[in-house]
């Protein structure tokens, strides 16, 4: 489409802002969770991650040393020292003694608490607090401040939810699903794509509408017979009925109607004069499939694994229903739910966790585009 | 972990090569039963027949066996289910589906479901479009449509988790960590507890979808646009039509049929969808669907499969309509072939 469509300057101009809003729209949200998984876990309270790059504030409260550190200056009582202690200090930007009112005072000025008492707090967080009477008790003073952190960015999110919080374990899971999951229905799928091409055998119309048929039913359908199956053949053989060979086979079976379907599409559409001459060579089908129709198929070959290796790998649902919920055998999506519902609100844990999730997919999306997009296009553009 | 690989490894192996060993040894068993070379002419071609008749079935009998178990039985025992009680025990006739219609939870599943229906899939095509025609027109499309595909790679799960941060919520004048109050708030508005908002809760739902699918419907709907002849799009500039004209008299009637396999595809993904309604309310405030409506019957209260059954065969009829359409599609094409 090379048409100029509105040449003007302005409208040209407005595209680009148009669509970079759009991929802005996009990309912002995932750019969040990456972000927050690198910050310090108290920073991603503090503040927004878009501010990440700038110093965050936070009102802390600190005490004085208590009446026996005083020292008598001038005939005033006088308590010095820092209120970080020996902690790296930060930054104070205000200070004051009441938590209804925690930055009265500017930092580096001198207040008057009354009844004869000054606090002066500076920036780097020494204070000199003076008195007319001899101070008492033994707590000192309360004291709030505004401090800003400098931006702190870590890699110890990861440590804790890969090593403390079971996402590694979970992600070898994820993979011991995924990878023979996507394997599997790939063999079977091109043998049965092969015959619904190219070989004659009365029914051949009805299994190809019955496939068709297949691609839409939803999961839900399967769902509790399988469950009531499983169960039935795991106490009958005294075996547990979450397994991975469950699993794989589970979605082996939800993912041949697409395999099939996108397969027989490309594999009819091969050209037959090859197959034709194959078979005056004396080829068998067999023969024919292994040595021409196998190699010619790789890229659709490569799409279905693509997407079975993403759906598989994205999948909560089967996951949950043929794995279960807890215990040592769950995958990184039914552990990020699990997550979300223990550790709601340590958002730290959250965005970690849901990138690691994340960052495989998009490894092999972003590597593998091309098959992905062309499996996208054969599988819903044709037939439909 | 260890074990873990290694046992891997093994079955890929093992499911692999017994795949290989399965269709390499039923193709020489054939050959061995009835051969076709070395023997005299009519034997010869009578087993060749023979062959031709076998041998199909051998190839599609490992796919057949298990769109049997995984797919067509469970369909058949759903709807059986569907009739039982909540054990499978005893026929209870449509008490299920009459249970179904009175439930509130139910009808409010229906009617969300209808909401989502109507708002995603045509929020998806609708935006696709937007973004497939603009994109071609600017010399950074093809990473504009890298970036905005990108999402259709993330788990329902983890979409929810990148959501759920920027609706996060915190009481009023307190510093926003979640994006959307923030900006609420930046320009003087209230923040708001974005997912348990009666009633407009469930287009904060909707919105992680469309987010997720309007790559999909991009990346289709442009392949189609690159498919409109040049010379119509020329003559319709020269006969003086604006980019408005062009867009809807001219590209969108062109790509109507990809337009409609977009959409009824991503209506089949609404009806099934449950994981971002479960991982972002589970259902509560007003916000539940079919599909997680279903899941949780699954198991609530030690699981009633008879209601279960029963939504999913609501799901199951709602999907009928696009399937006969699909079948009738693909038979008018192949009919040639």
């Amino acid at each position: 489409m090379a048409v100029a469509t509105g040449k003007s300057f302005a409208s040209r101009f407005g595209v680009h802002i148009a669509v970079f809003i759009f991929v802005a729209i996009w990309t912002v949200p995932t750019l969040g969770i990456l972000v927050s998984s690198l910050r310090d876990k108290d920073q991603i309270i503090a503040s927004g991650w878009w501010n990440s790059f700038a110093s965050s504030t936070q009102t802390e409260a600190g005490r004085l040393p208590p009446a026996s550190a005083q020292v008598e200056k001038d005939g005033k009582f006088v308590l010095e020292g820092n209120i970080f202690g020996d902690a790296p200090a930060r930054d104070i930007s205000a200070f004051g003694v009441k938590s209804s009112a925690p930055t009265q005072y500017p930092a580096g000025t001198t207040a008057d608490l009354g009844d004869g008492e000054t606090l002066q707090l500076n920036a780097d967080g020494r204070f000199v607090m003076t008195s007319t009477k001899p101070f008492e008790g033994e707590r000192g003073q309360r004291v709030y401040y505004a401090s800003s952190a400098p931006p702190k960015f870590t890699t110890e999110n990861y440590n804790t939810v890969l090593f403390s919080e079971g996402i590694g374990r979970s992600f070898m899971n994820s993979l011991t699903v995924t990878i023979p999951a996507t394997v599997i229905p790939i063999l079977i799928a091109a043998f049965a794509a092969y015959a619904l091409a190219w070989m004659r055998f009365p029914g051949r119309a009805l299994l190809i509408a019955v496939i068709i048929g297949l691609l839409v039913v939803p999961l839900q359908m399967s769902l509790i017979p399988l469950l009531k199956l499983y169960n039935g053949v795991g106490s009958f053989f005294g075996v547990p009925s979450k397994t991975y060979l469950g699993i794989w086979l589970a979605h082996t079976g939800f993912g041949l109607p697409f395999a099939i379907y996108l397969l027989r599409s490309y594999i009819a559409g091969l050209p037959r004069e090859i197959m034709e001459s194959a078979r005056i060579d004396g080829a068998s089908d067999f023969e024919i499939f292994v040595k021409i129709v196998l190699p010619l198929s790789f890229p659709v070959l490569a799409s279905f694994a693509i997407f079975q290796f993403l759906w598989v790998w994205n999948d909560l649902l089967v996951a949950m229903v043929f794995l279960g919920t807890e215990g040592d055998q769950i995958v990184l999506t039914a552990k990020l739910n699990a997550l979300l519902g223990s550790r709601g609100g340590d958002w730290e844990i959250l965005t970690t966790s849901a990138f690691i999730t994340i960052v495989v997919p998009l490894i092999v999306f972003f590597s593998l585009q091309r098959y992905f997009v062309r499996g996208l296009l054969a599988g819903s553009v044709k037939g439909g | 972990m260890a074990a873990q690989i290694f046992s891997a490894i093994f079955v890929i192996i093992v499911g692999v090569g017994g795949c290989v060993a399965y269709f390499w040894g039923a193709n020489k068993l054939v050959d061995i039963i009835f051969p076709s070379r070395g023997v005299a002419g009519a034997a010869a071609i009578d087993n060749l027949r023979r062959q031709g008749m076998i041998r199909p079935w051998l190839f599609v009998g490992p796919a057949m066996i298990i769109l049997t178990i995984y797919l067509i039985y469970p369909v058949v025992e759903t709807l059986r289910l569907s009739f039982l009680d909540r054990g499978g025990a005893n026929f209870v006739g449509f008490a299920n589906y009459e249970w179904a219609f009175g439930d509130r939870e139910f009808r409010t599943s229906i009617l969300n479901n209808i909401m989502w229906l109507a708002v995603v899939p045509a929020a998806c095509t609708f935006l696709g479009l937007i973004i497939a025609v603009l994109t071609d027109k600017i010399w950074w499309g093809t990473i504009a449509k890298s970036l905005i595909f990108l999402p259709l790679a993330i788990s329902f799960v983890g979409a929810s988790v990148i959501w759920k941060f920027i609706y996060e919520y915190r009481g009023a004048g307190q510093t926003q960590i979640g994006l959307l109050n923030a900006i609420i708030q930046y320009f003087g508005g209230q923040p708001q507890v974005w997912i348990s908002l009666p009633f407009w809760n469930n287009f904060f739902l909707m919105i992680i979808l469309i987010w997720i699918q309007t790559g999909f419907a991009m990346v289709i709907l442009s392949s189609a646009l690159r498919g409109i002849p040049e010379e119509t799009l020329e003559a319709a500039v020269i006969d003086g039509a604006n980019p408005f004209q062009i867009f809807w008299k001219i590209m969108v009637p062109q790509i109507w049929g990809t337009i409609a396999v977009v959409w009824t595809t991503i209506t089949i993904l609404v009806l099934k969808v449950f994981d971002i309604v479960l991982t972002m309310t589970n259902g509560q405030w007003n916000s539940q669907v079919l599909a997680n409506l279903m899941f949780d019957w699954m198991f609530r209260g030690g699981g009633d499969f008879g209601r279960g059954a029963t939504i999913a065969i609501i799901i199951m009829i709602a999907v009928i309509p696009i399937m006969v359409w699909n079948i009738r599609q693909a038979n008018k094409e192949t009919g040639g072939h």
